[in-house]
């Protein structure tokens, strides 16, 4: 790690993003604001039902040259995310489904027209002769034999067995409490405000397939176009425009993006397909639905001895590429210790083939559902201890003299003080004084009216009982070529790469293989440069999102970019840097020990000289320089890899406190606060512009988001009516507190942030629900939790207390109707 | 999630609409679009024609008399909201049109639209209910009005047939003494609504009325309640007029009777 010198447009500074001009005033690019010339419109035929055989697919013959199906495109090969897993079973997904649909939506044909409306017309006219097949809709009910099969030919469900751990005798038996929970995490539908979007079209000038895609790994997809269209990664090019949102839905080669080139091939026409919400919706790929049975084995001080669990993760109907179906089951067996030093450890993995849509890594990946399963868990422990939650999770944390430390599963925590993480968070949301204030409310009275309208702005109105909940979570950033070739995916990351240049009037191009879509790269990463070369920002640019004009690179993930993007840009700038000194100083006449750099100048004994001038005279006025001058001249290509590439461990606490009406199950965040470490922060603003989108997707989590599905696995939310996501209203002020404890591993001590936000909302807010509720002995242990969910939960106490529900009430006036 | 293929006119004359609706069994009547746009997109509505009547002068005015009051049913919800209609009601219908989905749906959205679609789940149809709204309703054998309450059938179905236009809202003038409250209970702003308790007392005229909103069929209107009504003697006596519900949706519902009585006069 490099000393860090503080300038206030550098490395800390909270600078205003460059990015914000074209996206606050609409001039963003997007592939929904592209239209080439002769450009069609795709519509496709999707899979009505969840499973069956494709028996026959009419399209009137009138429509042969604007309609294609499989058997159209022969050359085409079909979609493979292997892992190299031992056991794992791969799926092949055909781009338009070949002889067995696996989920409602799949592609079956695509039609072109000048119009969308115009291609769904035809789209109407394609009859399709499915012999349907009993729906595997429910993964537990999948693990089972007997079920019916996504895959006939792999004998049972499963992509996937993970294990990790071992005994777990002694912890059994030296346990003062066992505790025993089983929870769940809805499947949730990734809503980026933009969908997914291509068009492709065939540049004869340079022979060459161009696709405009809406995605976060554009390097990827084109690896990935090549191997399914069978065309050279130089014969393609693939470009991402400005992206509205990522979040891991757009971390995927999509059948449609391959089904387009190959169209645009065909016809010679540019062709695109704008994903609709109902698209989004049905037939885009899920993520989060995980279940849990977690056992916690704990002595009467509340210290852990062992946490033992088998989980369930419905991975749906293929292995999507490339992060295949098993990232989520793989993480799970390695993350579920969280940030506690466990003596004892074992938990099994299963990721099941299911007839849905495939997941996909969203923003967290495994660790929303796993901070959920261990976090509600460690509450729980303290209820039966009759301890509070937090001496538990005090008792249990790394401590920050223990760091570096390897844990049970083998995870490198490279720093940090998570302890006094935790004691930030409960002195920031005032602890004392929520418990002083549950303390003083009355005891809960008969359910009825009566009270509401008093006290609102307390938090307690009517009968609303509050509740205090926290949870923690440490989150691995930036993990490299090690840990991806185990996994053994279609993508594994080794050095990142940056190509920096000046420009011959002393600007500076950096170019990435990572995007920017929200992450405020151009912004960061110009202060990176900034910090190195000490150039002013608006002399700075970065270039990103087309294979053409950057170096290869697995994309943005991972919340790696600030690390890996961030090291190869500093790393390019530093040679860049030597190479203008080197040329300065001979233009200074002296030597190059004898100069600096700074404030983009070079200085040397007798004087300075500008970036500007030395980028002037290499490019326009070569005959100034020395015949001994460098002839490498000034364009960099840098590679960079942490000195680990095990990741980096940024970790929060988040507290909640909610307001929870047992009338009607209403809930209400009254005050949410997260203390982070994300090492060195670039940019604190913009750490906390993620932050703070990542937590509205956590409450989303956490209290709305549930894509449901039927017996017969059809969606049951197809618009934003039945799929509720948080809004302005359902997320509260949330107050941030950073700690900067420096990675040992990365170039400045910065961690990855990107994805934290969103962990441990579900959590969190759970856990302070069911402190609200502990009096009444209710305990909801579902994501999300509704008020149907808690009205039930109260129900079932009630039943549990031996009291019947809904009894007594006296009738005073009964009401008459005239209706 | 295009459309099909439709025609589309704009008829200047409540007459001339009435003539198209006529002409066009197939032809759909659209004002402000906020349900009618996402079924067309949905292709679960596939009109022949739409009608749109929207600009219509005679159905943005305001109609007054000593008493009753007629809105037009082009006026938007946001200019019930924004106080560009008089208010006749001490505040009651701004307030209810505050509470409706979200501004960019207000903005397009209309009274008449909402009442004609008749969505259990909307506000007017409740909070009219309320009340004791008229309909008007012209068609090709002239106009004539209706109670609001008898017009609707059911969930989403009414009396009004395909060649008639429901073209104003009337209803008495609340005196100044007149109490309201709307309650509404709905998983985040903006949503449908899950329950609604809603009361409109004026003692001067002799109106006491109590109803139950998105119940998932016509509101249920109670005239003899009290003000010491718990929410278990409201669940008692929506069951007593046929509301079968389960657990959840009964508590909810008597929950926003209960919380709107004791808000009544409080807004």
């Amino acid at each position: 790690m490099a000393e860090r010198t503080v300038t206030s447009e550098g490395i800390g500074a909270r600078l205003l993003r460059k990015e914000d001009d074209r996206y606050m005033c609409g001039t963003g690019q997007f592939v929904g604001d592209i239209k080439l010339a002769g450009q069609l419109e795709a519509a496709f035929v999707r899979s009505p039902v969840a499973h069956g055989r494709l028996r026959r697919v009419h399209i009137p013959p009138a429509l042969r040259d604007r309609v294609f199906w499989s058997g159209d495109l022969a050359d085409v090969k079909p979609i493979r995310a292997v892992t190299a897993l031992a056991g794992f079973k791969p799926s092949e997904q055909w781009p338009l489904a070949k002889d067995k649909v696996r989920h409602v939506g799949e592609l079956i044909a695509v039609c072109v027209a000048p119009t969308r409306a115009e291609a769904e017309d035809l789209a109407e006219q394609v009859d399709l002769d499915i012999e349907e097949l009993p729906a595997v809709y429910d993964m537990l009910a999948a693990r089972k034999p007997g079920s019916a099969l996504v895959h006939e030919a792999w004998g049972d469900n499963l992509f996937l067995t993970s294990f990790e751990g071992g005994d777990m005798d002694a912890a059994r038996r030296a346990a003062h409490v066992t505790v025993t929970r089983e929870l769940r995490t809805a499947r949730q539908a990734m809503s980026p405000l933009e969908g997914r979007g291509a068009i492709a079209h065939w540049d004869t000038r340079l022979d060459q397939l161009v696709v405009t895609t809406s995605t976060q790994q554009p390097h990827i997809v084109r690896s990935g176009l090549s191997e399914c269209l069978g065309i050279d990664h130089g014969r393609i090019r693939v470009v991402a425009p400005d992206v509205g949102g990522g979040f891991g839905y757009k971390g995927i080669l999509l059948p449609e993006e391959i089904v387009l080139g190959w169209v645009a091939r065909r016809l010679g026409r540019p062709v695109r397909w704008l994903e609709d919400r109902r698209e989004n919706l049905t037939a885009g790929a899920n993520c989060r639905e995980h279940h849990y049975v977690i056992t916690g084995y704990a002595d009467r001080q509340g210290k852990l001895l062992g946490i033992e669990a088998e989980a369930t993760i419905d991975a749906g109907a293929y292995s999507s590429y490339p992060f295949s179906a098993c990232l989520e089951g793989g993480q799970v067996v390695s993350i579920l210790p969280g940030l506690y030093d466990l003596p004892h450890f074992r938990c099994t993995a299963y990721s099941v083939a299911t007839n849905k849509p495939p997941i996909l890594p969203y923003r967290g990946v495994a660790r929303t559902g796993v901070c959920f399963a261990l976090e509600v868990l460690v509450d729980a422990i303290a209820r039966e201890l009759k301890m509070e939650p937090n001496a538990v999770r005090m008792k249990n944390l790394v401590r920050p003299e223990q760091m570096p430390f390897t844990n049970i599963t083998r995870k490198y925590f490279d720093s940090g003080d998570y302890p006094e993480c935790l004691r930030r968070a409960i002195a920031a949301i005032k602890f004392d004084e929520v418990r002083a204030r549950q303390a003083s409310s009355p005891s809960p009275s008969p359910i009825r009216g009566e009270g509401w309208s008093e006290g609102r702005q307390h938090g307690e109105r009517g009968n609303r009982r509050l509740g205090i909940g926290f949870a923690m979570y440490c989150e691995q950033a930036g993990h490299g070529t090690t840990v991806y070739a185990g996994w053994g995916i279609p993508m594994v990351p080794g050095y990142e790469q940056a190509i920096a240049r000046l420009t011959p009037d002393g600007g500076l191009e950096l170019r990435i293989g990572a995007h920017s879509h929200g992450q405020g790269l151009e912004t960061t990463l110009s202060q990176v440069a900034h910090q190195m070369l000490g150039l002013p920002h608006d002399k700075i640019k970065l270039v990103h999102g087309d294979t053409e004009y950057t170096p290869y690179s697995t994309g943005t993930w991972g919340s790696r970019c600030m690390i890996m993007s961030g090291g190869a840009v500093a790393a390019a700038c530093e040679q860049l840097g030597e190479r203008a000194k080197r040329i300065g100083a001979k233009l200074l006449q002296c030597t190059l020990d004898e100069v600096t750099l700074q404030d983009g100048k070079v200085t040397g004994p007798k004087g300075s000289i500008s970036l500007a001038d030395i980028a002037h005279t290499w490019y326009r006025r070569p005959q100034d320089l020395p015949a001994d001058v460098d002839p490498a001249g000034l364009e960099v290509t840098a590679g960079y890899k942490p000195l680990r590439d095990s990741g980096t461990f940024s970790y929060a606490a988040h507290a909640a406190v909610v307001a929870v009406d047992p009338e009607t199950g209403e809930i209400e965040i009254v005050d949410y606060v997260i203390v982070e470490d994300g090492g060195t922060l670039v940019n604190p603003m913009i750490v906390d512009g993620q932050i703070w989108g990542g937590a509205a997707q956590g409450i989303g989590t956490a209290l709305y988001e549930e894509m449901q599905y039927s017996s017969s696995g059809q969606p049951l939310a197809s618009t934003l009516a039945d799929y509720l996501l948080p809004g302005p209203t359902e997320v509260p002020s949330i107050r941030i507190e950073h700690m900067e404890t420096p990675s040992p591993l990365t170039r400045f001590g910065q961690k990855g942030i990107g994805e934290g936000g969103a962990i441990a909302p579900p959590a969190a807010i759970t856990n302070a629900i069911n402190d609200a509720l502990k009096e009444l002995g209710a305990e909801l242990l579902q994501s999300p939790v509704t008020p149907r969910r808690i009205i039930e939960a109260l129900a079932m106490a009630e039943v549990k207390r031996g009291s019947a529900p809904g009894a007594g009430g006296h009738l005073k006036a009964r009401p008459r109707s005239r209706a | 999630m295009k459309p099909v293929d439709f025609g589309y006119a704009r008829p200047a004359t409540i007459a001339e609409a009435v003539a198209l609706l006529a002409s066009n069994p197939d032809a759909k009547i659209i004002a402000g679009g906020q349900t009618l746009g996402p079924m067309l997109n949905l292709r679960l509505a596939r009109p022949s024609l739409l009608v749109d009547v929207a600009r219509i002068p005679e159905l943005t005015r305001v109609d007054e008399t000593a008493d009753l009051v007629t809105l037009g049913a082009a006026i938007t919800h946001a200019a019930i909201e924004d106080g560009r209609v008089p208010d006749f009601t001490n505040g009651y219908l701004a307030r209810v049109a505050h509470g409706i989905a979200y501004r960019a749906v207000r903005n397009r959205g209309t009274v008449g639209g909402s009442l004609a679609h008749a969505d259990p789940a909307a506000d007017w149809l409740t909070a009219f209910v309320a009340l004791d709204a008229e309909v008007v309703i012209a068609g090709p054998r002239g106009t004539r009005t209706a109670p609001l309450v008898e017009t609707v059938t059911g969930a989403m179905a009414t009396s009004i047939d395909a060649a008639e236009i429901l073209t104003g809202v009337r209803f008495r003038k609340l005196s100044r003494k007149a109490g309201w409250s709307y309650h509404k209970i709905c998983r985040k702003t903006g949503e449908f609504a899950e329950a609604i308790g809603t009361f409109v007392e004026d003692d001067t005229r002799g109106v006491h009325r109590a109803v139950a909103g998105a119940t998932g069929g016509k509101p249920i209107v109670m005239t003899d309640w009290h003000r010491e009504s718990s929410a278990e003697d409201w669940c008692a006596f929506l069951r007593s007029e046929g509301y079968r519900a389960d657990p959840y949706e009964m508590r909810i519902h008597g929950a926003a009777l209960a919380r709107a009585v004791v808000e009544i006069g409080q807004q």
